[in-house]
């Protein structure tokens, strides 16, 4: 089992829910899941590990829609 | 759905022979046969001969592969058949290349070199085409008096109980019986005998088709690996470009699941593809094209009573990552030695047995290697498609990216991690080597010319002693103990590292001596004085200590041999 932190971690949370909402605000949906894409392979590079990627996948994929 | 007969090649044909066994009344025994004469039939008969164990080989066909097919020769690969005494050839005819070059769309987004750690005998591969693989396997397997080669011989029956296998042959001079302790089943990806004792492969099918085209040409295009994705000559797809021997050049185009086979490769249509991708000044000649699905299969068990699966026969990979043959090959090699062992007595019967345990694990290995590298090719929905997309556009200007393309990985054998017949390590050594793996190469130096450590290693056990610099006391002790273990296992050979340092003639008898003079081994084996590894006859470490006493040795080369194995 990783230790991927679940506590609030986010040096400034509104500024980031923000601008992630903001890069999407004028990108159709084709547009947003290649960035999203982007964005997912630049954090899982800089997590790295291995366990910590699984156990974020696993909890996105369980969490309740 | 092979077409056009190569131009640069012209197979030999191999004449059909009638045999005494044809003649006799009953049914002939024999220890082994062998069914299919291609790279994992002939590796099994050389490395069976090369044990002293006779076997007949059988083959419905009078020649080498038609067409290339197999292309890329790993150093592993290599090594088995240095071993076998056919790699002097091969190496000759192949093609060695290191650069790599990744393209997206029409971009070159990175370059990667292979270049080989040093000091090893054999290159990390090798690309040759696989007819004349075959065909120096073949050259050697005839100078073995060991070695019964039958061509035309076409095995149509099989029986198998616990005890013996039965089989029925079939050739221009009418039909004959034989019986035998060990068949060895290498009829193919599809084999006969396989459907015929009504077991399957099972596995994925990638929905998706590729064009394998060889085609000559005169060409300055320096020796690389060139991989595109989505380029303008081929849009939407992937394509290979290989370079194999004699100026022929190895194609692949990704085709799409909707492409119909049969129209794909026709040369009306094979010809403009390969035109509009090498441009329209550059002349080439078609030298053998084919349209596959590739697919990931392997047998639940390589083991029917009697009846040993082996090669494409056993497992099957698409051909991404070079894991077919080197595979084929690497597992035939674990076979090999244990079926001597038990044939002369030597082990137990469940020793031979081990061979599916060890083996599954290798081809599971390469079965998920290659279907990652197929995967990413030909991602499975729209989202893996896109981040396929994004990691390439990532590529080219972020290293990162570049470690998630996979347009096939380089061939690796398998560590046997695990396998019932290691003993685990209890000292504290690196484990980049360990219990399980094959051996690494070391450029070294010997009274008797050898160059190489894994010329010294091979066909028996091993155990490999380091005497450097050892004081007077520890020296007397291993004295000792290298006197005890050569009284006591006579199947195992002393080779002590160093030994002429120190100065120590006594401990020589009897035993062969290598100078690690560039200190490879003991940079790669973290082997130090007093230190020994103990490698079976395939070469792979089964298990080693800091401190060397003969009865650990003795204990681990039993457990190698199958003589711990719990009673199934």
């Amino acid at each position: 089992m990783g230790n991927l932190n679940l506590k609030p971690n986010f040096s400034d949370p509104d500024s980031f829910y923000a601008a992630l909402t903001e890069l999407h605000r004028d990108l159709d949906p084709d547009q947003s899941e290649r960035i999203n894409a982007r964005i997912i392979l630049l954090l899982a590079n800089h997590i790295g590990d291995q366990d910590v990627l699984l156990e974020a996948m696993r909890i996105a994929t369980e969490s309740p829609e | 759905m092979g077409m056009a007969s190569p131009k640069t090649y012209t197979n030999p044909v191999y004449s059909y022979q009638h045999s005494p066994d044809q003649d006799s009344v009953t049914a002939v025994h024999h220890p082994v046969i062998i069914v299919g004469a291609g790279p994992a039939g002939l590796s099994a008969a050389l490395d069976l001969a090369l044990q002293g164990i006779v076997s007949v080989v059988l083959d419905d066909n009078n020649t080498v592969s038609i067409g290339s097919r197999a292309i890329c020769f790993s150093k592993r690969t290599l090594e088995i058949c240095d071993r076998f005494g056919c790699a002097a050839p091969m190496l000759d005819k192949g093609i060695t290349w290191n650069l790599g070059k990744v393209f997206n769309g029409d971009r070159l987004i990175y370059e990667f070199n292979l270049l080989p750690e040093q000091h090893h005998k054999m290159p990390a591969f090798i690309n040759l085409q696989q007819y004349y693989f075959e065909e120096y396997m073949v050259e050697r397997a005839e100078q073995f008096s060991e070695i019964d080669l039958r061509w035309l011989h076409k095995v149509t029956q099989v029986q198998t109980d616990d005890n013996l296998a039965q089989i029925e042959v079939e050739t221009q001079d009418g039909k004959y019986r034989m019986t035998c302790d060990y068949l060895l089943v290498a009829d193919g990806a599809n084999s006969p005998i396989r459907a015929q004792l009504g077991l399957e492969s099972s596995g994925q099918v990638f929905e998706d088709r590729f064009l394998i085209a060889d085609v000559v040409m005169q060409s300055e295009l320096p020796t690389q690996r060139r991989f595109w994705f989505n380029p303008t000559f081929h849009a939407g797809q992937s394509t290979l470009l290989h370079r194999q021997a004699d100026n022929v050049w190895r194609i692949d185009f990704q085709l799409g699941w909707d492409a119909n086979p049969e129209e794909e490769n026709k040369p009306e249509k094979i010809l403009p593809r390969i035109q509009k991708m090498l441009g329209e000044d550059v002349e080439f000649e078609l030298e053998w094209s084919s349209v596959y699905t590739f697919r990931c299969r392997m047998m639940e068990s390589f083991i029917h009573h009697r009846v040993y699966f082996i090669g494409d026969a056993a497992h099957q990979v698409s051909p991404f990552g070079a894991r077919g043959a080197n595979g084929g090959i690497q597992g035939v090699e674990n076979l090999t030695w244990k079926l001597a062992k038990v044939l002369k007595k030597e082990a137990p019967e469940d020793l031979v047995k081990t061979y599916d345990v060890e083996r599954q694990q290798g081809a599971k290995e390469n079965v998920l290697n290659s279907s990652r590298a197929t995967d990413f090719m030909t991602p499975k929905n729209k989202t893996s498609k896109v981040f396929r997309n994004e990691v390439l556009n990532l590529a080219e200007a972020y290293p990162f990216a570049r470690s998630l393309v996979n347009s096939g990985r380089l061939s690796v054998p398998c560590v046997y991690d695990g396998s019932p017949l290691n003993t685990e390590d209890t000292d504290d050594f690196p484990t980049k080597i360990r219990p399980g793996s094959p051996a690494i190469d070391a450029a070294i130096t010997s009274a008797d010319g050898k160059q190489w450590l894994l010329e010294c290693l091979g066909g028996r056990f091993v155990a490999m002693i380091c005497v450097k610099e050892s004081n007077r006391l520890s020296m007397e002790r291993l004295r000792q103990q290298i006197t005890e273990l050569m009284r006591e296992a006579e199947e195992i050979d002393v080779l002590l590292v160093n030994a002429t340092a120190s100065g120590e003639d006594m401990l020589k008898e009897g035993c062969r001596e290598i100078s690690d003079t560039k200190n490879l081994i003991e940079q790669r084996y973290d082997l130090k004085p007093g230190n020994v590894y103990l490698f079976r006859p395939d070469q792979h470490v089964c298990g080693r200590w800091r401190s060397f006493s003969a009865g650990n040795v003795i204990g681990a080369m039993r457990r190698a041999l199958g003589y711990e194995l719990e009673v199934r």
